[in-house]
């Protein structure tokens, strides 16, 4: 009996007893609601086929009693339900599908397998419409006042999977503003925009009927050239909102927190970690919309919270690992065990894994081979273990999946059955075979055995590599003491770590100094004297205003950082290091910017209303302009927190002085989240926004009219269709957000990477935004990209949890697959020491003159240096001249056997 | 992101991994054509893109432009061998980059097939090329360090008649018989271990081993100046090992167990 899968969104159909999904943690077969036992008392059938008794029905729900001392709160959210919204014809129309349905159709684990298809006759839509907004930005009942954030960019996402599964697919996306504010969007808007047969139309839109034969639907629109038009699509996607969590209402009740008009979690302005309850702490989305950086920042800064509460009790309640010791098997002849995974389906549907187990048992030292349903699960890795014990196997190769996600599980096996964790490697036959050769049955059959082929060539010739144990320097250094600087510090010191805080003004607070309120109304001179009243006063942080880095040196756990403050030079040993060196804001050149004392940046002017600069507050007439300096060739990034600060000032002068005419000039208003609430103030309090386009940017001149100065502005006015001339008495330019010039040198002081906009460059986009590649190196606030204040503390906490997961060990271990240095063939030419940026290498003199010397604690496995060397003498452990080869050589198909690898070129 | 989103492509390619383009050797490119492939391709990161800080995937393009060079130049179709850059993100450039390949190399042809050349004198002519990767690198050390952002630059960083130069130019060391002291330093300094040594035994260069780094000529001291760099010419045979004996006259032999 099946029932429609909630997971695939109900598009295909899964059994009551199934697995959540094929990636899910645990990953073990449950029973769900929909059994015929639990719901009528009747079958019980596989209680009788279990062979195990693994099936027990007379389980009940267990209350369980937990004591805590804290309480994060990260419930998500619920995606927005088009069927409240009748306009739509969702749940009526058969194409017309959210994109949370998309978004399964896209997957190779959804109801087609990957295959974009219609529900309605299994056919591969060839033209698809995206709405965007639906159940955002919406104030009408049902509907959110709020934009949901993140619907620009992932359907963006979808639009370019689309062309990846399709390339004849027609897209069209009807849109309002493009809201491409995240780090690196603007390009991936641009490379979707530019995409052939792909359309972004700025019209709202009304899904008008469907063809009740072909079931295709028609959408009604209207562009500036045509008017309105109707046009018929083969699937209509509803790129819908995010929600409040379902249960939010009753998670409050329970846990004696607020909620904001919204539904969404009430958080402190200055920290939106904290709810309304000393303990309770609130990551992702439950804080508001976010996109996954920016919720995983929240999860490591509620980590970091719960330790300031928790640090006295940290380690009470764990216990170590331990593996039994590891035997040496240098003296054996190789005996490798092949194991060889069906991944239920996955692989096991196109590749015949009996035939690959077969032909593995006869490769030249394979001793015992085995197939096995799924090999990452927790039985089929016991049996690697056993096998291990029992027949002696010194080396193991699995067949299955990616080495990027279980790897560490069978090396893990490994260890557990005494052997060498390296001693092992994996033959991908599923991504790299049966997932794209789906097919090809017999081809990926023979594919899946080449594949294994080469893994064991390459496990026959690999060593015993030992990870080593650094130890760790308990004191922390955070480079920039801004907000997000300041923030850091805190939280790793109330933590008991020791913390250096350099900052390279004489005083401490960076932008924020020129910061007075924001949006939502947080008064920011006086959060900032606070916090640096916070952070003189803390015993364990040390300030050096007015510091220069003249040297940073050392690895993880052991940094070495010169700093001279004040004339001072102090050497400061550090474990951990977090970048927080903010930002600048654009020196305009346009708009007469500089040579006319009225026209000024938002910070600027900021300033002056703060000051309630006469000619501001008095002004007739103010003009702003979005985009100076963002979004252009140059910097070909949007600068995420201009269009909020500009209309932060506009509702700011309209408080002031309400009669104040002011025009917002604009490519895209972003307002994401929260904030366009304060859009809709602003549009309500009579701000009129004119859009331009960027190849018709607004024009400037100084003129004198009967007697008055002004500031001609003149811009096409878009629904207008005209130009219009404004004279202001001020403009105000929305200058991009930079990153600082010392950044490049920072970045080769701390081996920190650096973006195509000399950024940060975060180690991963999505899931570690607050990492760098370089181990012991963290990044937080505007150094990583433009943000906003509670953004930007987000990750200063983001951060200060990673700087303790670090710090609260005593040791770190670095991986074993670093390079290795065989004095007796380096001839002393040094370009490996020119190719490691890493400062890994360097030569030394020896009685046999200059010679290599490797420090491989700074070793990041790159493999450059292997390369470069002329005559072999540095190796790469792990990715060997000979392991590579002998994988090289296995490709050769029945002319393979594994023999002494012939020396070439590279010296092996 | 090709296997996830199953995109499917042609499923003659098989895929060694290593943790970044910088480290795919020249020696590999032409280790695998030995073997009989009929395309390599290398992927890399985008330029400016690298994880690392060491840019590697700038090394690997400067290594595909001279391998290129060498296939031309010992016959061998140089649009056997691609470098793409890519993200993880992009699946379907990663399949449209081997299918392009795949079908490239089938209008090609086979391996030496394609080009009419015999196939065992183009490996042997491999052979040889695999044996002067080091002197290359050597060689070419500032090139291969290059960092071209402009594609347009790229054909141009080893031209033809510069890669026909080096490889005519390739030099070969020997050691004079009558000037070795067989003072043992080029043999304990030599890096690809080819020079036969021994106490009093005229020192001799194994040409099959030796990389031609030119560390003995350095090393060779210099009142003996006993190592010779021969340019264009074959060097001498070794002398007979029943000639090797250094006969010295009295007690002067002290003079090599300075070095």
């Amino acid at each position: 009996m099946k029932i429609p899968d909630p997971f695939n969104q109900e598009i295909s159909k899964n059994k009551a007893i199934h697995i959540h999904f094929s990636q899910a943690i645990p990953l073990i077969t449950y029973i769900d609601e929909s059994c015929l036992y639990l719901k009528e008392k009747k079958c019980r059938i596989c209680e009788a086929v279990c062979e195990k008794k693994a099936i027990d029905f007379t389980q009940t729900p267990e209350k369980v009693k937990v004591n805590v001392g804290a309480i994060i709160l990260a419930p998500g959210f619920e995606p927005f339900d088009p069927k409240v919204r009748d306009e739509y014809g969702y749940g009526k129309f058969e194409n017309v599908i959210t994109s949370m349905d998309y978004e399964r159709l896209l997957s190779s684990t959804g109801p087609y397998e990957g295959e974009i298809r219609r529900t309605s006759d299994l056919k591969h839509p060839k033209k698809i419409a995206w709405i965007q907004c639906v159940g955002s930005r919406q104030v009408l009942p049902g509907g959110n006042s709020y934009c949901s954030t993140v619907c620009c960019t992932y359907t963006q996402k979808q639009v370019i999977l689309t062309k990846d599964h399709d390339l004849e697919a027609e897209c069209t996306v009807f849109h309002n503003d493009i809201r491409s504010f995240g780090k690196d969007f603007e390009r991936f808007y641009e490379r979707t925009e530019r995409l052939p047969g792909v359309r972004f139309i700025r019209s709202y839109v009304s899904v008008v009927r469907e063809d009740p034969k072909s079931k295709n639907v028609t959408i009604r629109y209207s562009t500036p050239e045509d008017g309105v038009k109707e046009e018929e699509f083969d699937m209509v996607v509803l790129s819908i909102g995010l929600n409040p969590p379902s249960d939010g209402k009753d998670l409050a009740r329970k846990f004696g927190i607020e909620l904001d008009p919204h539904g969404f979690c009430k958080t402190n302005p200055s920290n939106p970690i904290e709810t309304a309850r000393p303990g309770i702490f609130v990551s992702g989305v439950f804080q508001g919309p976010m996109d996954i950086p920016e919720s995983v920042f929240t999860a490591s800064g509620a980590g970091s919270q719960c330790g300031q509460l928790l640090d006295y009790r940290r380690d009470k309640l764990t216990t170590e690992r331990v593996y039994p010791a590891e035997k040496d098997v240098s003296q054996e002849e190789p005996k490798v065990g092949v194991f060889v995974c069906y991944c239920g389906a996955n692989i096991g549907r196109v590749v015949d894994v009996p035939s690959v187990v077969e032909y593995a048992s006869k490769l030249p030292h394979v001793v015992h081979v085995d197939k096995q349903l799924f090999s990452c699960s927790t039985d089929s890795a016991k049996q690697i273990t056993e096998a291990i014990k029992e027949k002696g196997l010194n080396r193991v190769v699995v067949a299955a999946c990616t080495p990027k996600t279980h790897e560490p599980t069978f090396r893990d096996s490994l260890r557990e059955g005494g052997l060498n964790q390296y001693f092992f490697d994996m033959a991908n036959i599923r991504e790299h075979c049966s997932w794209v050769h789906s097919r090809e049955k017999e081809e990926a059959t023979e594919k899946a055995k080449e594949i294994t082929r080469l893994s064991v060539a390459r496990a026959l010739r690999l060593e015993p590599l030992q990870e080593f144990e650094l130890s760790v320097n308990k004191a922390a250094l955070v480079v920039g003491g801004g907000l997000a600087g300041m923030n850091c510090a805190l939280s790793i010191a109330n933590q008991g770590h020791e913390v250096h805080l350099i900052e390279r003004e004489k005083e401490l607070g960076g932008m924020a100094r020129r910061i007075y309120y924001t949006l939502e109304g947080l008064d920011v001179q006086a959060y900032l004297q606070d916090l640096m009243y916070k952070v003189f006063r803390h015993p364990l942080i040390r300030v050096y205003p007015d510091a220069t880095i003249l040297e940073a040196k050392g690895y993880v756990g052991n940094f070495v950082t010169k700093v001279k403050s004040e004339g001072v030079i102090t050497e400061i040993k550090h474990g951990a290091t977090v970048i927080a060196v903010g930002a600048d804001e654009y020196k305009p050149t346009e708009y007469l910017y500089g040579k006319d004392d009225r026209v000024m940046t938002n910070l600027e002017l900021e300033e002056r209303i703060a000051r309630r600069d006469e000619k501001v507050v008095t002004a007739e007439t103010l003009v702003m302009i979005q985009c100076v300096g963002s979004r252009n060739e140059e910097r070909n990034y949007c600068s995420r927190i201009c269009c909020s600060e500009s209309i932060k000032n506009a509702l700011k002068l309209k408080e002031i002085n309400p009669k104040m005419d002011i025009y917002i000039l604009f490519r895209d208003i972003r307002t994401y989240g929260f904030k366009e609430d304060y859009y809709r103030e602003a549009a309500d309090k009579d701000v009129k926004f004119i859009r331009y386009e960027p190849g018709d940017k607004p024009q400037v001149e100084a003129v004198e009219e009967s007697g008055r100065q002004i500031l001609r502005v003149t811009v096409t006015d878009p629904i207008l269709g005209k130009r219009v001339e404004i004279d202001a008495d001020m403009l105000a330019l929305a200058a991009a957000t930079v990153s600082p010039s010392g950044n490049k040198q920072i970045s080769q002081l701390f081996k920190a990477s650096l973006g195509p906009d000399d950024f940060f460059k975060e180690a991963h986009v999505k899931l570690r935004p607050v990492d760098f590649v370089e181990d012991g190196v963290y990044l937080c606030g505007m150094a990583h990209y433009p943000k906003h204040i509670p953004e930007a503390v987000n990750q200063a906490y983001g951060a200060a949890g990673r700087v303790l997961t670090l710090l609260s060990h005593d040791t770190v271990v670095a991986s074993g697959s670093v390079c290795i240095v065989d004095e007796k063939k380096c001839m002393g030419c040094g370009a490996c020491v020119e190719a490691c940026t890493y400062g890994a290498l360097e030569l030394y003199e020896t009685r046999q003159g200059e010679k290599a010397k490797i420090n491989p604690v700074l070793c990041k496995g790159d493999g450059l240096c292997n390369t470069k060397c002329p005559t072999g003498a540095i190796q790469l452990k792990h990715f060997t001249d000979e392991q590579l080869i002998a994988q090289i050589d296995a490709t050769v198909g029945d002319r393979w056997e594994p023999k002494e690898v012939k020396k070439i070129g590279c010296g092996t | 992101m090709a296997g996830v989103s199953r995109l499917q492509y042609s499923n003659e390619i098989r895929l060694i991994r290593v943790m970044c383009s910088g480290r795919v050797d020249l020696a590999f490119i032409l280790r695998a054509f030995h073997n009989g492939m009929d395309g390599v391709l290398i992927g890399g990161c985008y330029l400016d893109e690298c994880k690392y800080t060491t840019h590697g995937n700038y090394h690997a393009l400067n290594m595909v432009l001279l391998g290129k060079r060498i296939m031309e130049h010992i016959g061998l179709n140089p649009e056997r061998l691609r470098i793409e850059f890519m993200s993880s993100s992009e699946g379907g450039r990663f399949a449209d980059t081997v299918n392009d390949l795949v079908n490239k190399v089938r209008t090609i042809g086979p391996f030496g097939k394609g080009e009419g050349i015999d196939e065992n004198e183009l490996r042997a002519k491999l052979d040889e090329m695999m044996k002067l990767v080091p002197y290359m690198k050597i060689a070419k050390r500032d090139k291969l360090s290059s960092r071209l952002k402009d594609p347009k630059e790229w054909s141009k960083l080893f031209t033809r008649d510069e890669v026909e130069t080096l490889l005519r130019e390739v030099p070969s060391y020997y050691i004079d018989p009558e000037k070795c002291q067989a003072c043992m330093t080029c043999a304990r300094r030599c890096p690809a271990d080819a020079i036969l040594s021994g106490k009093n035994l005229i020192h001799i260069i194994d040409q099959e081993k030796c990389i031609k780094c030119g560390t003995c000529l350095e090393v060779c001291p210099p009142r003996f100046s006993a190592v010779l760099k021969l340019m264009g010419e074959a060097p001498p045979p070794p002398i007979p090992e029943e000639k090797r004996k250094i006969v010295r006259k009295g007690r002067e032999e002290g003079s090599s167990k300075q070095n």
